[in-house]
């Protein structure tokens, strides 16, 4: 407990600062290429899943139920749970994978948000409200010079390689985020820190992020 | 403090929103840790706003990077063969899903999904209650914190008040005015304790708003008293 106060705090970089913006890594790395191939790979996996493909479904199981349930116990499942619960998610993949645009987003992606809901439909017993882009009333892109502003999804093994770049302090505080169910409020609660503090932190970690991936663009 | 909150104001006159959500609440929405309400509050600015749709998908892409990055855990020996006996057996049935009301063709509801799934009825049908003068209220269903829609006379004026912990709200119908600025259909507004403001509704059309109150957690139990002594700043 203490520890995880301490790192908490590290993250948000009181113990020591931040290093400035400026202060960014060297030459960065663009992703290699065989991590490209794989997240392609990846893509192709759950194409051939939505066409009824169960060897492909296989491969699909192999590469995301060890991360599923590596998620779902780092977000507090005990063990028989995220099993259960894993094997949830891979049976919805196998019913929703005609759901799955590759243009819209990566494999890894659209794994994240199945193993998302399914917790919190499991575990929480709630329900997660989305929109609905089929709903009259839902406010499409506006077009820019007769085209679509569409944007080109975020590849994984670019994201997964500016996260490695930032800086530690503000690696940690997305990671709690996503690994340690901490909303941005109970941060706050758990550091003593003002809102606007943890809010303006978060939005630092978020914007080095973006700019990293810039760079490898 | 109080201007820490201040939503960042952008374009407007297009029909879309100028208030927009900041990036904590989208991250802990896509993360996954926001309560149903604060979602459900969320996902209908969402439907609104392409902007921080975009914010939303790219912080999802940050989730499937996170996923991808965990050391794997093995699964149970049987599992892949417990699963592939499942997937041909018959579709069990989905968590419950919303049921809009119908609409005559061409018509756009004012309230969006997944907004309208919530309600019985358009607004115009919902009992709402009175609560002072211009303003009536009719309060939501919905886990994880206190959710309602308010209605408010064009040109009224609401008395100057605080919110408990913090408040979102969100613009459905009509606007209102406040020191912050003008909010219209799709802006939010995030106002916390040390805020107190004045809304006035505009003219022409009564303003509807979602609102949910988000307490912050405050760490009062023993977790709370053993940590908060090593996070004095």
């Amino acid at each position: 407990m203490v520890a995880d106060g301490l790192a908490v705090a590290a993250a948000l970089g009181v113990v020591h600062n931040a290093p400035p913006a400026s202060n960014t890594p060297m030459a960065s790395s663009s992703p290699t290429a065989a991590s490209r191939r794989r997240s392609a790979h990846l893509d192709d996996l759950l194409v051939a899943v939505a066409g009824g493909d169960r060897s492909a479904f296989v491969e699909l199981f192999e590469h995301f139920a060890p991360r599923v349930k590596s998620y779902l116990m780092r977000l507090g499942c005990d063990m028989s749970a995220a099993e259960e619960i894993g094997q949830e998610v891979m049976v919805t993949v196998w019913r929703r994978a005609e759901t799955f645009d590759r243009r819209q987003a990566s494999a890894s992606t659209w794994m994240f948000t199945i193993a998302r809901n399914k917790r919190i439909d499991a575990v929480r017993r709630e329900r997660r409200p989305e929109f609905d882009p089929t709903d009259p009333a839902f406010m499409p892109e506006p077009e820019i010079g007769g085209d679509m502003a569409v944007q080109a999804k975020q590849e994984t093994a670019t994201v997964v390689e500016a996260i490695a770049e930032l800086p530690e302090e503000q690696g940690f505080l997305l990671r709690m985020a996503y690994y340690d169910d901490k909303p941005h409020s109970v941060i706050a609660a758990e550091t003593g820190l003002p809102l606007g503090t943890v809010k303006s932190r978060l939005r630092l970690a978020l914007t080095k992020l973006r700019k990293i991936m810039k760079e490898h663009e | 403090m109080a201007t820490a909150h201040k939503a960042a104001a952008s374009r407007g006159g297009d029909g879309l929103p100028s208030h927009h959500l900041d990036d904590a609440f989208l991250l802990d929405y896509a993360a996954g840790n926001t309560s149903e309400a604060v979602s459900l509050l969320i996902a209908t600015h969402l439907a609104l706003c392409p902007e921080c749709r975009a914010r939303a998908e790219e912080l999802e892409a940050l989730g499937g990077a996170m996923l991808e990055s965990l050391a794997p855990t093995a699964v149970d020996h049987d599992a892949l063969s417990a699963v592939l006996a499942r997937l041909d057996a018959s579709e069990e049935v989905e968590p419950p899903v919303f049921t809009p009301p119908a609409n005559d063709e061409g018509h756009i509801p004012s309230l969006p999904m997944p907004l309208r799934g919530y309600l019985k009825a358009e607004p115009d049908a919902l009992a709402w209650q009175p609560v002072i003068r211009g303003l009536e209220e009719y309060e939501l269903d919905v886990g994880g914190a206190k959710t309602k829609l308010l209605r408010i006379k064009p040109g009224a004026s609401m008395p100057q008040h605080t919110h408990e912990g913090r408040e979102l709200t969100l613009v459905l119908e009509g606007s209102y005015d406040d020191e912050i600025g003008h909010f219209g259909r799709g802006d939010v507004a995030i106002l916390d304790d040390d805020h107190d403001h004045r809304p006035i509704a505009g003219p022409g059309q009564d303003c509807i708003c979602l609102t949910v109150i988000d307490a912050p957690l405050r760490l009062t139990g023993r977790f709370g008293r053993f940590l908060n002594p090593f996070v004095k700043f």
